[in-house]
């Protein structure tokens, strides 16, 4: 079902993107650089789907990675750029740690609603304590990496990139990994029947609480990624429209495909920056109208372009058995 | 004594229009399972809309009366024909489809609209006072009230009773009822399903832009105001049980007390505390303080 591409191999690729970042023009790479912090976020958001649960909250880890990192990295002095995201990421877990088994009864519309109030809550908290800079948040100093301080922003904007690229491409192959293991097939059961898993002798909570974890640890990251990229914090990052933006780039993806999370964040950033550009003001409408595009017309995201012509030669080749639905259809 | 008193006041005229807001959410999921992420931009559109016929009415220099009036006829005329619209021509390309796909299909809807709006009307704040004078100011226990406030509270309960009257004890009612319950079987026995579902719509837009129109005048309307709606009547209907009409009271009572005790007490709180009721009561009782096991919802 899916391609087997090697770990090794896909490590040479992620090495090869960080690389290219030294061909492509400053604006890119910051661009890039916010893309591959949501492509974070958002797989974590497909890790979650697996089972069957969107997360609509995910603004809460994000906001807690970042806010984490910001008063370490202000109380402390510590601004490598490695090690915040390893906080930003432990933030987030502990959180996801905490709220996880809570939240896992839930299915649905509830589930999406329930992590869309926790999030609200630290948003209300936020926007009011005073000791946080309330709504106006705060700031914090560039990062640096491995004792490397980077006077040329060009030079910043680059390890930041490349920082964001190999972290978002290793939970990649992670995720890949993931996704083949017993683990991730079990995921998959949840979605189908959480009650017959449940017979099966394997409790579904539990399965929804480890993914549901690690798509915290992720968003935790992405949120430490967002700070340095923006070198400031403000409760907008819990704010829901946020994390309706990580929806957003899973949908867009589809739950099928690793790479396509990647090409979908990328493609929400171009469509922002340009609709930026050239239709200021109005981004959220070209936004709305492609988002409705996508579920239109590609409803099983972007991803379906072309793991489903992968699908059609696995099945021609290996003659798979028809089942009904497949035979109904072609 | 009059502390607790002017937080109750308060409390409820929050929860009036709250109300009325809510109740045009938790019908549309009822009906059409569909949880309206774009229901607070119809609020925001009603708002809107009231405020330009308001200011028009007043630049003829008509009295402020014919300009309420006016305000709610256009928007009641605007509103449901927009819902309408929007169900027949996008919702129903989607039906069938996931529920959390048709929750991003709202949620696209309210991007759209939240730049719509912002295309009409500007980013500026806008102002349609002139009505918030019409019922003068009211002496209530030694407080003293915006007459305009206090009318809300009527009108969101005879709102909520005409709805509950309207499902329970008319034909056609009973005929919504019976799409809720099952929407094959009222097919199967000759309801035309299609059309319950784009009335149900058409009613809850124009239920939140109502809401909307009758506070219009209370506040300032610009960019933000959708969201900030939808996020209280989300809680008010998870509060309430989705799909419920006493929920979404009980949760608009609980919301809007939450709020005015909040403001009052413990100004930093405000969202915390909605956010928090509402988390709590989904871990006691998942399906909200009046879901029932039966399909009896709306």
């Amino acid at each position: 079902m899916k391609r087997s591409l090697h770990p090794v191999i896909m490590i040479m690729l992620v090495v090869a993107a960080a690389l290219f970042g030294r061909a492509l023009p400053t604006w890119t790479l910051s661009l890039a650089t916010v893309a591959a912090s949501n492509a974070l976020i958002a797989l974590g958001i497909v890790v979650l789907a697996r089972t069957g649960n969107v997360s609509f909250g995910q603004g809460l880890f994000f906001a807690a990675g970042g806010y984490g990192v910001a008063l370490i990295a202000n109380a402390w002095g510590m601004t490598d750029a490695v090690a915040q995201v390893i906080i930003g990421a432990i933030c987030g877990g502990l959180l996801g740690l905490v709220i996880g088994p809570l939240i896992a009864r839930y299915t649905g519309i509830f589930f999406g609603m329930l992590t869309l109030a926790l999030s609200m809550v630290l948003y209300g908290a936020l926007v009011k304590s005073t000791v946080l800079g309330g709504s106006d948040g705060f700031n914090v100093g560039r990062p640096t990496l491995f004792g490397m301080i980077f006077v040329d922003p060009r030079e910043a904007d680059f390890m930041l990139y490349a920082v964001s690229v190999v972290t978002t491409g290793l939970a990649g192959i992670a995720a890949t990994i993931l996704f083949r293991s017993e683990l991730g097939l079990v995921s998959l059961a949840v979605r189908e029947n959480n009650l017959r898993v449940e017979y099966l002798g394997t409790s579904a909570n539990r399965i929804v609480t480890i993914n549901f974890i690690i798509a915290a640890v992720f968003a935790g990251a992405g949120g430490a990624f967002a700070l340095m990229a923006q070198r400031h914090i403000d409760p907008q990052f819990a704010y829901w429209t946020t994390s309706g933006e990580f929806v957003f780039v899973a949908i867009l993806a589809g739950y099928q495909s690793v790479a396509a999370v990647f090409v979908a964040s990328l493609a929400l950033e171009l469509v922002r920056s340009f609709s930026n550009l050239y239709l200021p003001n109005t981004w959220q409408l070209v936004l709305g109208i492609f988002l409705l595009g996508v579920i239109l017309f590609l409803p099983r995201g972007i991803g379906s372009l072309w793991i489903r012509d992968k699908h059609k030669k696995n099945d021609s080749a290996a003659e798979t058995p028809v089942t009904a639905e497949k035979g109904a259809v072609s | 004594m009059d502390f607790f008193l002017t937080i109750v006041l308060d409390g409820l005229i929050q929860a009036s229009w709250l109300f009325i807001v809510a109740l045009g959410l938790t019908l549309v999921f009822g009906v059409l399972k569909i949880l309206n992420i774009a229901h607070g931009s119809f609020y925001a559109l009603g708002a809107y809309i009231a405020a330009t016929a308001v200011t028009t009415v007043a630049a003829h220099g008509l009295p402020p009366s014919v300009g309420f009036v006016a305000m709610l006829v256009s928007v009641a005329f605007i509103a449901s024909a927009v819902g309408f619209l929007l169900e027949r021509g996008l919702l129903k390309m989607f039906y069938g489809r996931d529920e959390v796909v048709l929750l991003l299909v709202t949620y696209a809807v309210f991007l759209i609209l939240e730049d719509v709006t912002k295309l009409i009307w500007g980013v500026n704040p806008i102002y349609a006072t002139q009505p918030y004078e019409l019922f003068g100011n009211l002496e209530f226990a030694g407080l003293y009230y915006v007459g305009y406030d206090l009318v809300l509270i009527p009108i969101s309960v005879a709102a909520g009773l005409a709805v509950w009257f309207g499902l329970n004890r008319t034909v056609t009612g009973k005929i919504v009822l019976a799409v809720i319950h099952n929407e094959e079987m009222s097919a199967s026995m000759g309801v035309k399903v299609k059309r319950v579902y784009a009335i149900a719509f058409a009613f809850g837009v124009l239920l939140a832009a109502m809401a909307g129109a009758l506070t219009a005048p209370k506040i300032s309307m610009q960019p933000g105001l959708s969201s900030d709606v939808i996020i209280l009547s989300f809680a008010i209907v998870v509060i309430g049980g989705l799909g419920s009409v006493e929920g979404a009271a009980v949760g608009a009572i609980l919301v809007g007390l939450a709020r005015a005790a909040s403001v009052h007490l413990m100004p930093q709180a405000e969202l915390f505390m909605i956010y928090l009721i509402m988390a709590g009561v989904l871990m006691f009782r998942p399906e909200g303080l009046f879901q029932r096991e039966t399909a009896r919802r709306i």
